[in-house]
This record gives structure tokens, sequence and C-alpha cells, in this order.
């Protein structure tokens, strides 16, 4: 045996072992607790608020803050995976043995120290056997008899290939795994709005800044939202067209629970909101004349201010301004240049038109009118996920193999006849790999059946 | 008469059969026994009930959806299960005592379903969110291995408090089963469970992609819900691989219900998908 090998042995007793498995199973269990109570992935600022930066230094070593995705996790998850692996090869040999025996053998001594059903019978072997092994065969399946010096002996099984349910579990979590690192490594998610006529051929990923381009287009034709008389929502709804090269190919109606799938790329609705209306009326009020002076402004353009006081740009549009963390709703920003070179930014909160005066400048300016062309824009949620597929795969087999694992057993019977002074003695006898209660009550049964049949043809 | 009304008596029946459960356990008295089997069973028909004229009456309100969307409905069903699992054992394994340690588990649900104050009984209408076939199949599956884990509780306690002790004639503990039922009957009531708190993950899991378009996220819920997966799969093992004795079988379904109880209660203190549950 060389080094390599040797090394290799080493591995495989150490991923062989089952105690490993119970240790992963509690580890896994018990830090994924950890994450449940710091938030995950939230914005540094809001950590180093709730924790302080000590506290923020030490968690952010240990990537508590993204600590499903941390390497620490990930070690876990991989060694779970290979014990899984390995403990089923290992045991697989043995199983496939059993499974595909050509010539099972079953054997009296098998069937000793288990729990049996005993009772006499009148008649002879010879006619006991013609009434019971077709009892024995149409509950089982197979059987087998063998004569013997005082009378015979019936073996029957069923469900052999049962044994085969625990692979197919472990196969399952290995398709799950497999399918998730499918999807991390060729899928995308990420988010994009499209307001109300208008379309995107890209979207942006989420929790990274970066953008992934689509091979179609995304126009959102209309957005709707209806609310209950309570005022809860009750439903969110885009129609949405699939443009390629300009032509449209795809239309539909898409809700929260009923997305647009179109080649491999699922478009779910997730949230929605109001777009800002680009033209105002602007109020001027003149400190020193008194005079007052209405003019329109639209988003980016620059105007010329009143009394050659300079110029002003509206610069953007904010649903929910604050100021030094009070919140203002709805304001629109703006710049003043009233002298050259210095260039101010200030507030113009819709709800409050005095707010500029406090600035206690020559002139103030409030928001005189908006015009109300209220427009949606609808926010959706945009994914890509090859690795689905395997991963519903290994849901099927999951559930599958667990009814197989838990509920059903491989199991094995014998009647054994012994005549004894012309009467005969005859013995029940189960064995089973998994639910010996269960295969208690199967004995059980099967001697009722068998007393039964006495009765019937006495 | 409305379904809250019906809920609200039912939740009188459980605390009665529950109180009959336990007079038979302490005062060897078998006829109370029977009795309790009767009004558990009128409990448990009169539960179904008042799920079935709820759903009725959301469609009266024109906002008709199955009764499972929200913590009073959850807890509603919960009790059901708990009853109709109860009985199911109580007929296949012929043994009243257990519903002494399991009855009062359906009358708490039922209890604090009915008579917290921070618990709505109003029908509400569905969220978009919840608009989903999925909702019926994921709450339900969830909700039946919740009850499977509770039942598996009680019987655990059981377990305990026989474990090694002296079974004379006389004393309470001789009419309790042996652990040797007692950890069978655990072992299956968690197979059970397990099966049902799979399914439920996973149907949860389809739901959530077909609504978010992402089969898992870390959601707290999501993560407590796996976290008892794993303690119950870790349990499995243990008792499978490893022939691991009944007491540190008990205590470990102990363990898996504290975390069944953090996924249920626990997690809606924390942010996350799944606020509907916490209303």
């Amino acid at each position: 045996m060389n080094f390599l090998e040797r090394n290799l042995k080493e591995v495989w007793k150490f991923f062989v072992s089952v105690k490993l498995t119970i240790f992963l199973l509690f580890s896994i269990a018990g830090t994924s607790i950890v994450g449940t109570l710091i938030p995950q992935n939230a914005r540094v600022e809001e950590y180093l608020q709730a924790f302080g930066e000590f506290k923020y230094r030490i968690f952010d070593i240990f990537d508590l803050f993204d600590m499903y995705h941390s390497w620490w996790f990930q070690l876990l998850i991989l060694m779970l995976t290979a014990n899984i692996i390995i403990c089923s090869i290992d045991r697989l040999s043995a199983t496939w043995k059993i499974i595909f025996n050509r010539n099972p053998s079953i054997k009296k001594s098998q069937f000793k120290d288990l729990n049996k059903e005993e009772f006499i019978e009148e008649r002879s072997p010879e006619q006991l056997q013609t009434i019971y092994a077709p009892i024995l065969h149409k509950a089982f399946g197979f059987t087998q008899v063998e004569t013997t010096d005082t009378g015979f002996c019936i073996f029957a099984e069923k469900w052999r290939w049962t044994r085969f349910g625990v692979y197919i579990v472990h196969l399952s979590i290995v398709l799950l795994l497999l399918g998730s690192l499918i999807g991390s490594l060729f899928g995308f998610d990420g988010y994009v709005n499209i307001p109300e006529g208008e379309s995107v051929d890209q979207v942006r990923i989420n929790n990274v800044d970066k953008t992934h381009a689509l091979a179609f287009q995304i126009r959102c034709d209309d957005f709707t939202v209806s609310f209950y008389d309570s005022g809860e929502p009750k439903e969110y709804r885009s129609r949405l067209t699939i443009l390629e090269n300009g032509k449209p190919v795809v239309q539909k109606d898409i809700l929260v629970n009923d997305p647009l799938r179109y080649k491999g790329v699922n478009i779910f609705q997730s949230s929605y909101g109001k777009m800002p209306s680009k033209d105002v009326t602007l109020k001027f009020t003149v400190a020193e004349s008194g005079m007052v002076y209405e003019k329109q402004a639209e988003i980016g353009k620059p105007i010329d201010l009143p009394e050659g006081l300079g110029s002003f740009l509206l610069k953007e549009y904010r649903p929910s301004a604050d100021l030094q963390g009070t919140s203002l709703g709805e304001a629109f920003i703006g710049v003043l240049n009233t002298e050259p070179g210095k260039a101010q930014e200030i507030i113009l909160p819709v709800r409050f038109p005095n707010f500029d005066k406090m600035r206690k400048d020559k002139m103030f300016i409030s928001i005189a009118e908006q015009q109300q062309r209220e427009k949606y824009y609808t926010g959706l949620q945009v994914t890509g996920d090859p690795g689905v597929w395997v991963v519903y795969t290994g849901f099927i087999m999951m559930i599958l193999g667990c009814i197989i694992t838990f509920f059903m057993s491989h199991q094995q019977m014998m009647v054994e006849v012994t005549q004894k002074n012309k009467k005969c003695i005859v013995i029940v006898a189960g064995k089973a790999n998994k639910n010996i209660f269960g295969m208690q009550q199967e004995v059980a049964k099967i001697t009722k059946r068998l007393t039964g049949s006495q009765k019937h043809s006495a | 008469m409305d379904s809250s009304h019906v809920l609200s008596v039912v939740t009188f029946v459980y605390g009665l059969a529950a109180v009959l459960y336990i007079a038979s356990l302490i005062f060897r008295q078998d006829t109370a026994g029977k009795a309790a089997s009767i009004v558990i069973f009128i409990g448990a028909a009169g539960n179904a009930a008042g799920i079935g004229l709820r759903w009725w009456e959301s469609h009266q309100q024109n906002i008709g959806h199955a009764p499972l969307s929200n913590l009073y409905e959850s807890l509603v069903f919960f009790a059901l299960t708990i009853a109709v699992i109860y009985l199911v054992v109580e007929r296949k394994y012929k043994n009243r005592i257990i519903g002494a340690f399991v009855t009062p588990l359906a009358f708490l649900a039922m209890a604090y379903a009915s008579l917290s104050p921070n618990i709505s009984d109003r029908i509400m209408p569905l969220l978009p969110a919840l608009k989903s076939n999925w909702l019926i199949a994921h709450v339900m599956t969830c909700f039946i291995g919740y009850a499977a884990f509770a039942l598996a509780f009680g019987v655990s306690i059981m377990y305990l408090i026989t474990f090694g002790k002296e079974r004379s004639g006389e004393s309470i503990l001789a009419r309790l089963p042996s652990p040797a039922m007692l950890n069978e009957l655990n072992y299956q009531l968690i197979m059970f469970g397990f099966l049902f708190l799979t399914v439920g993950i996973i149907t949860g899991a389809v739901w959530a992609n077909s609504a978010w378009g992402r089969y898992w996220g870390w959601d707290p819920k999501e993560t407590w819900s796996l976290i008892t997966w794993f303690v119950y799969i870790g349990l499995l093992h243990a008792k499978m691989m490893r022939g691991w004795d009944g007491k540190r079988i008990a205590y470990l379904s102990m363990l898996g219900f504290l975390a069944v109880m953090i996924t249920y209660f626990g997690v809606n203190y924390l942010p996350g998908l799944h606020s509907y549950g916490s209303r």
C-alpha cells in the first residue's frame, strides 16, 4: 500500500462514520440558528448601529452577515455530502448482494429468537401444505417450500427492493445540492423597475452591483393595483409584453403567484411604485419686493430666476425625502445658483409650501402645483435557474424515498409445521429489516388467516 | 351561531376531554376514559365543522378562501390534527392513558386561538402573495407534521416518567404503557411527522419558486423548519444506525418539538416573508 492509498483509506474511514453524520447534522442545525438572529445581507451602517464597531468586526470575520454562504457553513454542507455519499457507497454493496441474490436461501435458523405465534392443528401436514402455501403466496408473492423429516416449512417474503429506499433519499439530497450548485453557477437573480409604457433589456442583480443582459425586451404595458374595502391590497397586476428584435412575441398579465416564463427566464410581480410627475409649477416669492412669480419647471432643465436673481435647476424627485432624520414625505430637490460658483442644494417638500422660507434668503421657492397624471412603475423579480429541475427531481425522490424507508420493509416469514403424536404444531415467525412492531402485527394477521382456514374447512 | 362561536365551544369540549382523560388516569376510572374518547371525538367533529363553516362564511363575504391563512386559522387546524391523529393512535394501540398527555395540547392550541387578545378571529381577505393553490397543500402538510411531533412530545414525557421506575400494581405508573411501547410509538409518530414536514417544506419551496422565483432563501421561518428537519433526521439516524436508547431519543424528540414551536411561533418575532402566520 503506497502513501496515496493509505491516505485515501484514512479519508474514507473518517467519512464512513455515522457518528460524523449525527455530529454534522446537529452542527448545521445549531449554527443555522445564528443566521436567523442576525439579519442577513443588510447594510454595513445598520450592523454598525446595531452591534457597534467591535462586535461588527468579530461577526464579520466569521461571515455571520452572510453566514449561509460563508466558507465554514459551505464546508459543513460539503462534508455532510461527502459523508452521505461515502456511507451510501459503503453500505450499498452489501444491500446490493441481498437485493439481487438470484437464489435467496432463507434458513430456519434466521427465525430463531423472534416473536412467534404457535397453534395446534388436527390435519396432516400434506393437507395443511395445500392450504397454507396459497395463503402465503397471495400475501407475499414469493414462497419456497421445504420438506422436513417431521413435516414441512414454508418461507415467504416481499418488498426486498425497499432496502433501496434509504439510498433514494440520500441520492435526492445529493441532487438538491447539485441543483443549487448549478443554479448558483449558471443562474441569476435580479430585479428591474419598468415604468408603464417603457421597456428594458437588462436587469440588476440582487445584492451585488452588476447587471444581467436579457436576450429579449420586457415592456410593461399597464400596471394596476386593487384594494379590499379594508384597505389591504387585493391584487397587483402587470400586463407585460416580450419583444424580440422589436417585435412582440408574448403578452401576459402577471400576478404575484402567476409569473411569466420565457426562454428559461422567470418574471415575477414583486413590487410597484408611482412615477414622479415631471412637470411642476414653482412659486417664487421675493422677500424684498413681496412679488410672487409662477414658473413651469421640468426635471433636468435649468430655468432663470425672476428679477435676475440667478438660475435654478430642478434636479430630482424623491418619494420620501428627509432632512436630518425628519421625514418630509414627497419632495423635489433643486439646485439654486444665485451667485456664480455658489450652487446650493435645496429641498422643496410638496406638503410644506413654506419650508424653503426657513432658509431666510432673498427669495423662497415652493411647489405650487404638481401635474398629477399618475403613472405607475412595476417592480419585477427576474430570475433564471437551470438547476431547478434537478432540485425538483430531488424533491420527488425524497418524498418517495421517505415513504419507502419509513413505511415499507423487507418482510420475511416462516411457517413451520411439525407432526407430533398425530397432531401438528404450527409455528408462524416473521422478521423484517425495519418496523418490527408492524411485522408482529403481520405475523398475527397471517396466523389468523391460517387458523381461520382451519375452522373454514372443518 | 358563526364559526368563531362554534370553535370557542370546541375549546371547552377539548378541555373537558383532557380533564376526563387525566381523571381516568389518576382515579383509575375506565368509565371516565370511555367518556373522554366520546368527548374528544365530538370535539374533533365540531372542530372540523367549525373550519368548514368558516370556509363557507368567507365565501358569503366574497373573500372566499380556505381557512388556513393566519395564526387563528392555523391554530384551529393544528388542534384538529392533534385530535384526529390522537384518535387514530388510541384506536390502533388500544390505550387511553396517552390521551391524558396529548389532549391537553389540543385544548391549549384552541384556547390560545380563542382566548388570546392578540389573535383576531375575524375572517380576513387573502393577500396577493397567499393567492395560490399551494397554500392548502403547504399549510396542511406542515401542520399534520407539527401535530404528529406534538403527540411524540407527549409520548416522550410519558416515556421519561415511566423509564426505570418500579411499576408496582397499585401506583399510577403501572397504568402507563410500557416504556418499550412508548419508545416504539414515539418513533412511529416521528417518522410520520417527518414525512409530512418534508412534504411541507417541499411544497413551500415549490410555492416560493412560483411566487418569488426562488425555492430557498434562508428566510428565518425556512431556516427554522430546516433546523427542525435536521434535529429529527439526526434523531432517526441516531436511533436506526447507532441504536440510541429510548431516554436519549425521548429528549431529542422534546428538543425537536421545541424547534417546531420556534418555527411556528418564535420566528414571528424575526423579520421575514412568513409574516402572514403572525397575525
